[in-house]
């Protein structure tokens, strides 16, 4: 049982149509990894989940149809969103963006910051004079703060340095033990390392659904759906 | 000497009055990006209610109406016309000009075209000594009024959840809404308190002007653009800054050159600003 | 059957020139016989808002511009010519040119400064800008504007074909004329390929960039062009009305410009046009035949700001599309 479906789901953005038709499941526990060339429509497909753009088709969370719902009513029913280039709110403290992101009395400061100690050292500097890697640690310390049952990650890794790619993917890693996640991903290594299923879209369209394993050891179909190689 | 303290005492109380219009326009573009043409016409109505509740409670009372008469049809002109609209940015425009054009045609039909004599008490009529010059209470009180109304935005935006709602959606109102967040509440919330703002900019303009009419609020409007343009949307303290620039011009130039081009100063300015801002703000 | 829908609008046009000759009333529409000088002053003012809410919907439907700068370059046709004629004893046939160039030169100027902005800021410049025309207009700028009086036209300086009442028949083929200019000029704009870049700036502005086109020089020439079209009907707005006053600089006219082209539908042929003779004679009418109808109704700006509200929510598309979607129906 997948604890996300989408079904048939199109997408036109002024004009152009973005997605067609597309249709995957979810699993309930570990990594499930959105993958595709730049501009195959993987950040759509997440935006039109939460409603942020305007999807046709069928969206299934946890039972329930949710395709057309307000953003904010999804993410409170524990559709956590980590968006594409973080999204922090540059003239806000460190502190101010967790603090807006609460929704209990006990939101899981401890969790966020063993995971992200810097979080807590920085937490009166204001987050637009964050590094990149600092800003990604904040984008998911703010989702991280509250219960969710699935988390959507759009691209965590763009633009880091390789060792704050590989401490990123540690949260992840970590994250991943409690709450479902679907990622968007680039960094074929952190893909190899968290993945479970992966999803291939090519022209707004899924190309290929399997196992992430699979796809990344057999190089010439790594190359034909991604246009890298595996082992790069 | 005490000529350039009695102009900057009065270009003060000026700039008073277009900051109490401006914050409220500032936030509700900054946040919503709604363009509100009604703006000036929820002044009006402060001032029409501090000049109907002034002679029953007292003028405390009068100013407080005023603020609650504007906060009140703020909050509902969202509610009813702006939210239906949402994401329209075109269409609300339309809408506030429509509001703007109807509303002060009402008042000219309810309360007669003409500007009445607003019932001010005699002594914010009075002078008083200051600096060694003589300046009028009555934009010492404009001053004190837009002060504590500056302290109060800040405050309130520094330290409430609110505020902190309000500051995060004025630079991405979709990534507080991805956070789990009605940011369309907080717009009913800004438009409240810009009209709350307006309302005593209607209140202590009654005093300042000694009269109430249905076009006061429309030529107050256009300088409180400026002034928003000038401070950049969203801002409370580009709003403040912006409006002391402006009324100290308007009023110097006013005295020293020739009557009205103190007004064109003002819009120099904007053209300066604009020239000189290397990225333009894209709204 | 295409005959007829090709060349309707010269037997409109030519209908609307023979109207002067018409002894005939319609009773409860206007107060005298079609061709009595009241009746046809209201249909000149009808025709004239016709062509600056056509000459508007330029840059509001077409281009996608929301200016609320356009009385400004009204009021400098206006003023700029009754300023040329009155106070400089030029005659018309210079004082109209010189006024619409200048119109123009200012336009091409306050269109290089605002256009840097764009949405919701250009609007709050342009009408920022437009606010100094109405300043100088209230004040008396340099003794020549009259001040809240206004300018009353010199008619001394005019051919005396265009002067008294008896000779309003010709005032309205001016304002015919006016027209029917702007609408073959807005139309030859609309259909060349700069029409179909301003088109695309409207829908998409990004896309038009992409092509490697510059959006900010055709937005300049949309803005221009309107500025030198709305300058042409500030002069014949001074020769139907004898005078210019603060009214025609003020935001107020922008607004109602506005108002127009929402009402007729922004961005089509002859929806603005509808929208301006629409505009004008009920705002002429609630005016002066209102006074027995109760409260706020007596104020036409209070009828008709209420109707444009309505508009936005129920019928965007303004009269253009009500009619179309009516003939859909019958179909």
């Amino acid at each position: 049982m997948s604890i996300l479906q989408v079904r048939d789901l199109n997408v036109v953005l002024s004009g152009l149509s973005i997605l067609q038709g597309v249709s995957f499941d979810v699993a309930p526990t570990g990594v499930t990894v959105l993958l595709g060339r730049n501009g195959v429509g993987k950040t759509t497909t997440l935006r039109a989940i939460l409603g942020l753009a305007p999807g046709i088709g069928s969206v299934t969370f946890d039972g329930a149809d949710i395709l057309g719902r307000r953003t904010h009513e999804l993410v409170q029913k524990g559709l956590g969103y980590v968006p594409e280039d973080r999204c922090v709110f540059a003239g806000l403290t460190v502190a101010e963006n967790l603090r807006l992101a609460e929704r209990t009395k006990n939101s899981a400061y401890e969790l966020v910051f063993e995971l992200f100690p810097e979080l807590k050292k920085r937490a009166s500097q204001r987050a637009g004079s964050l590094s990149g890697g600092q800003q990604q640690m904040l984008a998911l310390g703010r989702v991280l703060l509250t219960e969710n049952r699935l988390l959507l990650v759009d691209e965590p890794t763009k633009g880091l340095a390789p060792k704050v790619v590989t401490e990123v993917a540690d949260a992840l890693a970590r994250v991943a033990v409690r709450v479902p996640i679907l990622l968007v991903e680039q960094n074929l290594a952190v893909v190899r390392r968290l993945a479970g299923d992966a999803v291939v879209l090519a022209a707004g369209q899924v190309a290929w659904t399997g196992g992430a394993s699979e796809l990344l050891s057999d190089h010439d179909l790594t190359k034909s759906l991604l246009g890298v190689g595996s082992h790069s | 000497m005490s000529t350039v303290v009695l102009l900057a005492v009065t270009g003060l109380g000026l700039s008073a009055l277009y900051f109490l219009i401006a914050s409220g326009l500032s936030l509700v573009f900054g946040l919503a990006d709604v363009l509100n043409f009604a703006h000036g016409w929820f002044l009006t109505v402060g001032a029409y209610a501090a000049y109907w509740a002034t002679p029953k409670v007292g003028f405390a009372g009068g100013v407080v109406a005023g603020v609650l008469a504007g906060a009140g049809v703020a909050a509902l002109v969202e509610l009813v016309m702006i939210r239906p609209l949402y994401k329209r940015t075109i269409a609300q425009v339309l809408v506030t000009v429509g509001l703007s054009l109807a509303g002060v045609a009402l008042f000219q039909a309810l309360f007669s075209p003409d500007a009445r004599i607003f019932p001010s008490p005699k002594w914010t009529q009075q002078v008083v000594g200051f600096l060694g010059a003589r300046v009028p209470v009555k934009s010492l009180l404009l001053i004190a009024g837009a002060v504590v109304v500056l302290a109060a935005l800040l405050a309130f935006l520094r330290w409430t959840r609110y505020g902190l709602i309000i500051r995060a959606g004025v630079e991405n109102r979709e990534m507080v809404t991805a956070l789990g967040i009605d940011v369309r509440k907080a717009f009913t919330l800004v438009f409240a308190i810009g009209g709350a703002a307006a309302g005593l900019a209607g209140a202590l303009g009654g005093v300042y002007f000694e009269s109430v009419s249905p076009t006061g609020g429309a030529s107050l409007l256009i300088f409180a653009f400026i002034v928003v343009v000038i401070g950049g949307m969203g801002s409370i303290t580009g709003s403040a800054v912006a409006a002391v620039a402006v009324g100290l011009l308007q009023q110097f130039v006013n005295y020293y050159g020739s009557a009205g081009a103190g007004d064109v100063c003002a819009v120099a300015l904007l053209a300066i600003v604009l020239l000189t801002r290397r990225q333009a703000r894209q709204a | 059957m295409t005959y007829l829908r090709r060349y309707w609008p010269f037997g409109a046009v030519a209908v609307l020139a023979l109207l002067p000759y018409a002894g005939v009333g319609i009773p409860g529409v206007f107060d005298g016989p079609l061709n009595s000088p009241g009746t046809l002053q209201l249909l000149a003012l009808c025709l004239l808002f016709g062509g600056l809410a056509t000459g508007y919907d330029l840059l509001f439907g077409r281009t996608g511009l929301l200016s609320f700068g356009q009385a400004l370059f009204v009021a400098l046709g206006a003023y700029g010519a009754d300023v040329l004629i009155t106070k400089a004893g030029l005659p018309l046939a210079l004082a109209a040119p010189a006024a619409i160039l200048l119109g123009t030169t200012v336009a091409a100027a306050i269109g290089a400064i605002a256009l840097r902005v764009t949405g919701i800021a250009f609007a709050m410049v342009t009408l920022a800008f437009a606010q100094v025309g109405a300043i100088l207009a209230a004040r008396d700028a340099w003794g020549l504007t009259g001040g809240d009086e206004g300018l009353a036209l010199d008619v001394s300086g005019l051919p005396s074909g265009l002067v008294g009442v008896v000779n309003t028949y010709k005032l309205y083929w001016v304002s015919l004329a006016y027209l029917v200019i702007v609408m073959i000029v807005v139309r030859r704009t609309v259909s060349s390929p700069t029409g179909r870049v301003l088109a695309g700036l409207r829908d998409d502005e990004r896309r038009v960039g992409v092509l490697g086109l510059n959006p900010y020089a055709f937005k300049l020439f949309a803005f221009v062009l309107a500025g030198a079209l709305a300058a042409a009907g500030g002069v014949v707005h001074l020769l139907l009305v004898q005078g210019a006053d603060p009214k025609i600089a003020g935001s107020e006219l922008t607004l109602s410009l506005l108002v127009m082209v929402v009402l007729g539908g922004p961005g089509t042929r002859y929806g603005p046009l509808l929208g301006g003779v629409l505009y004008t004679y009920l705002d002429y009418r609630l005016t002066h035949v209102a006074g027995g109808l109760p409260g706020p109704l007596k104020q036409p700006l209070f009828v008709l700001g209420v109707i444009f509200i309505l508009a936005v929510y129920f019928f965007p598309g303004g009269i253009a599309q009500l009619r179309l979607r009516a003939l859909r129906r019958t179909l």
